[in-house]
């Protein structure tokens, strides 16, 4: 098993600053707009990119939620553990909103389809955006594609790809390992 | 990995702290979900579950029903007043009869003790015990740990009270398992005959006096008197039952502290409570209510998502 460093801290630093800078860019004043993170991973991502904006743009007031997909997921019952759920806090409906989700890492697109499906619960959005910090090229099971992408990579289907944040009790660092 | 450690659920007696807490983390989810303008999950929508019921029930059974249904499961109700039992059949024939027609859970209230866990060792499809005769209740002694958890932020090192009728009470048992189990310490408190002497050996306090044991105590669990199943007169009469462990706003002034009012329902108001004190703010009588459905879905979640044999 080989593992590689693929984003240290300061790369990861900067990639989180370009993306802020494309939200800005596309989603201007973010009238009408919420970030979603996804739990259980995609949240440290997303709160990263909540406190980012704050701090360029000094926009406080658009919508953040954080998203819990376990009861959506289509591999109930069909994997070996438990989908043990984690917390969900959407205090607003989505009804006309444009939605961008944040996940960490687009693999096989499962995920992001039962977010799909999850949000229709909270109203009609006007549009949903993706953005992921590590896209894995080449190797969707669904039409996914996402809008932001911190940095793309090739894999192959037994590689996996770590993100780890100092939130979580680790250091700032994205590693790929390879078998 | 979190895991629920049993493939049915027949009683709090087989299932572990940490199990219990499961439920509890998984039933905040689902309480957050039956509150929001859509209340319905996909989860179960390849489940299909039998509700069998060969005794009397409103809530129990509108719960479950509930909780099936906002977790998307089919389901198929049955009675035993409506069903062939009543032209002899025996019980593993009727449930293997239901089985045939693809059940793949089934929720059982039955008279006799034990006979949930009879039918888990002779069917393939997974057990949710709804009651067994005198024996466990444990979705309702989980419902109500869930509720004083959510009432006072834990239950270790509360102290509770069961007053009632403990010998005939599935619901005293199962609780005091729960309760045991995350650590809160209970007592049983009645008149001598409905006491059973062996609850000792569960480590329970056991007290005849109602004030003495209101001023011990942080919640208060008051039973119905199961006049149903007492074969016998196990006290002179109801009036004086009322008298010496009825709970009225008398009672509950008198005590230096407030506590909280928990019934599994049905209610006999005016015998083992009055509607003065089963509709004020210490009570938590419908709190119970709404978990049993966050609960129940809670564990027919965890129990449906164990990868299918």
């Amino acid at each position: 098993m080989d593992s590689r460093i693929i984003l240290e801290k300061k790369q990861l630093d900067i990639t989180l600053d370009r993306l802020c800078h494309e939200l800005i860019e596309r989603l201007g004043d973010f009238k009408d707009t919420a970030f979603i993170g996804m739990q259980p991973r995609g949240v440290f991502l997303s709160r990263r990119i909540k406190e980012k904006i704050i701090s360029i743009t000094g926009i406080q007031n658009f919508l953040y939620g954080e998203l819990d997909i376990s009861f959506y997921r289509d591999d109930y019952r069909r994997g070996h553990e438990q989908i043990v759920p984690s917390e969900l806090k959407i205090d607003f409906t989505v009804e006309g909103k444009k939605i961008v989700l944040i996940d960490d890492v687009l693999y096989t697109g499962r995920s992001i389809r039962a977010a799909l499906d999850a949000l229709t619960d909270f109203g009609r959005p006007e549009k949903v955006e993706l953005l992921v910090l590590i896209d894995r090229k080449y190797s969707r099971d669904l039409p996914i594609q996402a809008n932001y992408v911190g940095m793309s990579v090739d894999t192959r289907t037994h590689d996996k790809v770590k993100v780890e944040w100092k939130e979580n009790g680790k250091k700032d660092v994205v590693h790929m390992v390879t078998n | 990995m979190k895991q629920f450690s049993q493939r049915h659920l027949l009683g709090i007696k087989d299932i572990t702290a940490d199990d219990i807490n499961l439920v509890f983390e998984t039933a905040d989810n689902f309480k957050q979900i039956i509150n929001r303008p859509i209340k319905k999950v996909p989860s179960l929508r390849d489940i299909t579950i039998a509700n069998i019921f060969f005794e009397n029930s409103t809530r129990t059974r509108i719960s479950f029903e509930l909780a099936q249904k906002r977790l998307s499961a089919d389901t198929v109700n049955f009675s035993a007043s409506s069903s062939s039992l009543s032209k002899g059949e025996t019980l593993i024939d009727t449930v293997n009869n239901i089985l045939a027609m693809k059940v793949d859970m089934v929720v059982m209230r039955h008279p006799a003790p034990g006979a949930c866990q009879f039918l888990a060792r002779h069917i393939k499809a997974q057990i949710i015990n709804a009651g067994d005769g005198t024996h466990e209740h444990p979705t309702q002694a989980l419902l109500d740990a869930y509720s004083i958890r959510e009432k006072l932020g834990s239950v270790k090192g509360k102290k509770v009270v069961i007053v009632g009728d403990i010998t005939h009470s599935r619901v005293a048992l199962s609780n005091i398992f729960c309760l045991q189990k995350l650590g809160a310490e209970v007592m049983v408190c009645g008149p001598t005959t409905l006491i059973p002497k062996h609850i000792l050996s569960l480590g329970v306090k056991v007290e005849h006096n109602l004030m003495k044991a209101l001023q011990w105590c942080d919640v208060a669990n008051m039973l119905r008197i199961q006049l149903e199943r007492q074969d016998i007169k196990y006290f002179p009469s109801l009036r004086e039952y009322t008298m010496l462990y009825g709970l009225n706003k008398t009672r509950l002034d008198a005590l230096d502290k407030e506590i909280v009012i928990m019934h599994p329902g049905p209610i006999n108001r005016g015998v083992e409570i009055t509607s003065e004190v089963a509709d004020s703010r210490h009570s938590i009588i419908l709190d119970q209510v709404e978990n049993g459905v966050a609960t129940r879905m809670a564990i027919m979640y965890l129990l449906a998502g164990q990868k299918s044999q």
